[in-house]
């Protein structure tokens, strides 16, 4: 017998092949996706209540999405040959595809929305700082000083037309990761038309628990009074979303389980045993009721503003954890049971490793330190300028 | 008067929508350096035969043939080959079990092959296993052979007792 391995399993199912960075890609490009949804709220929506967390949500989004292909990147034992996706692309992959929908997203949605919405700051800032910030500035720039009214209010009109493409884009980027997955039609785990759809809630989900609870931490840090009616503005469209995400897993979960396929008592065993406590315990009860509980009696019951602020947090925390969870049990899920049908696996995750725990801790971290850097250059913080 | 309102117009605009122009440059020049050094990595013959490098199929003719083909082996081994296409075994290919022999079946005097570790050979097989199909010949060894080799009572090319 060999170790962690019950039932029959086929040579090449032994070994799990994706690994704990492979869930940090969809956790990653589904922050990115949902930061990007909540700032086109206060853009093309008009949700004015959202406004002190548009240019968070802009730079969470950026500081993410830069780190989004590096787990790709360093799961690959020959990074460097990633690049021939771009350099001789077949249009049968989905993974090389993705890759132009990645730089798509980067460069013509979220750079150039973050460049026009901080155009007036970069110009003021590379004309009042000096040495190296002033270079980077003047850079940030392009070269034109040019912020007089009729200016910045093309910028506007452009900017909003950017958010609008950005919409179906920011879909698109995270949707296409959901692709990726329920396109592998020879795991039926994954292979369902449903799974892009699902993914990209669920990324709308995480997206605006992190950039509210962001929005709170800063808050906390800089010690500024937090904008309640923003922070019960985002609540609430987070449980708008986790209302339609929660609906949309569920529909799922009775579909499989009442059509029940020839994989149905695999899954259902594996979902028993080897995922009860990722997927029952973590995703669905302290992941997803949790949470939709406490943002539920938020709208039905006005509490203090301290208990909100607890509540929103919690409900705000568990929700990534939850959605964490949630792209664990795909990929990791999607490979701890046999093609067929009478064997599992186990996944051990290894600690110090290119793919291990330490690794994926380090790939966490780093969005944050993006973030940091963000906030130095580009301070969103607008709370006495409306726009 | 309609020409001269539309010139003002148009110099309202470049100089207020301008600055647009700049990011675009810049994408611009990206994709220029993107289809430069592209232009300059990707083989020039790519896609010839298909979506990938013709000179790859040279790289690969290279490589020395390890495995020579049972159209070879049954050239001097005619007993077992004889044996084995009377058997349960005629499918199997004689390299399946004595490993890749191309060196062997260029020189057999100096490349000299071992003997298959049959205790373990056999059992890859035939060790049982419920996922197996039930006709398909299967044991549990420790329990069967009592430590025997297989091949002391069955012929491994024609399996028959």
């Amino acid at each position: 017998m060999i170790p962690g391995v019950n039932g029959f399993m086929y040579p090449n199912e032994v070994e799990l092949q994706w690994s704990v960075l492979i869930v940090l890609y969809p956790y990653i490009t589904g922050l990115v996706a949902g930061a990007f949804i909540l700032a086109s709220l206060e853009r093309v929506f008009k949700v004015e209540a959202v406004r002190p967390t548009y240019r968070l949500a802009l730079l969470t989004a950026l500081a993410f999405l830069l780190v989004a292909p590096l787990p790709l990147q360093l799961h690959l034992g020959h990074p460097e040959r990633s690049f021939e996706m771009y350099l001789t692309p077949h249009t049968s992959s989905a993974m090389a595809m993705f890759g132009f929908v990645y730089l798509w997203y980067l460069t013509v949605v979220l750079l150039l929305e973050i460049w026009l919405e901080y155009r007036a700051e970069i110009v003021g800032l590379a004309q009042t700082t000096t040495g190296i910030r002033r270079l980077i500035y003047r850079a940030l720039t392009l070269g034109s000083y040019n912020v007089s009214p009729e200016a910045r209010r093309i910028d506007d009109k452009v900017g909003y037309a950017v958010t609008v493409i950005g919409i179906p884009s920011a879909f698109l980027l995270h949707g296409y990761v959901g692709f990726i997955f329920g396109s592998v039609k020879a795991n039926p785990w994954w292979s369902s038309p449903l799974m892009p759809i699902v993914f990209l809630f669920s990324a709308m989900v995480s997206g605006i628990a992190a950039v509210m609870v962001l929005y709170v931490v800063c808050s906390k840090l800089r010690k500024v009074p937090i904008d309640m009616r923003c922070l019960d503005t985002i609540a609430r469209y987070l449980f708008y979303t986790f209302v339609i995400d929660f609906t949309l897993e569920m529909l799922d979960l009775v579909h499989r389980t009442y059509e029940a396929d020839e994989s149905f008592r695999s899954l259902d065993f594996m979902v028993h045993t080897r995922l009860w406590f990722s997927q029952v315990i973590l995703q669905i009860m302290l992941g997803t009721l949790v949470p939709l509980a406490i943002l539920a009696a938020n709208q039905l019951w006005r509490f203090s503003v301290g208990v909100r602020k607890a509540m929103y947090m919690t409900a705000g925390g568990l929700t990534l954890i939850g959605i964490f969870a949630m792209r664990w049990n795909v990929v990791i899920g999607g490979q701890l049971f046999s093609k067929s049908f009478l064997g599992y696996t186990s996944y051990k995750m290894e600690l110090v490793t290119r793919e291990g725990l330490l690794s994926a801790i380090a790939l966490m971290i780093l969005p944050f330190v993006i973030f940091l850097v963000l906030i130095k250059l580009l301070p969103p913080w607008q709370e006495e300028k409306p726009r | 008067m309609w020409f001269a309102r539309k010139e003002g117009v148009v110099r309202r605009l470049v100089r207020d929508a301008g600055h647009l122009i700049r990011p675009a440059l810049v994408l611009l020049a990206g994709v220029a350096v993107f289809l430069v050094v592209r232009s300059a990595i990707v083989p020039k013959a790519f896609g010839q035969y298909g979506h990938y490098r013709p000179g790859a199929l040279a790289l690969v003719r290279q490589r020395p043939i390890a495995y020579a083909g049972q159209d070879t082996c049954v050239v001097c081994h005619d007993d077992e080959a004889t044996a084995r296409a009377a058997g349960k075994h005629a499918h199997v290919a004689c390299e399946a079990c004595h490993g890749a022999l191309a060196q062997h079946a260029d020189d057999p005097a100096a490349h000299v092959p071992q003997l298959p570790d049959v205790a373990n050979l056999c059992r890859r097989c035939h060790e049982k296993d419920a996922a197996k199909p039930p006709t398909f010949p299967q044991v549990v060894t420790a329990e069967h052979s009592g430590g025997m080799a297989c091949n002391q009572c069955h012929q491994p090319h024609n399996p028959h007792l």
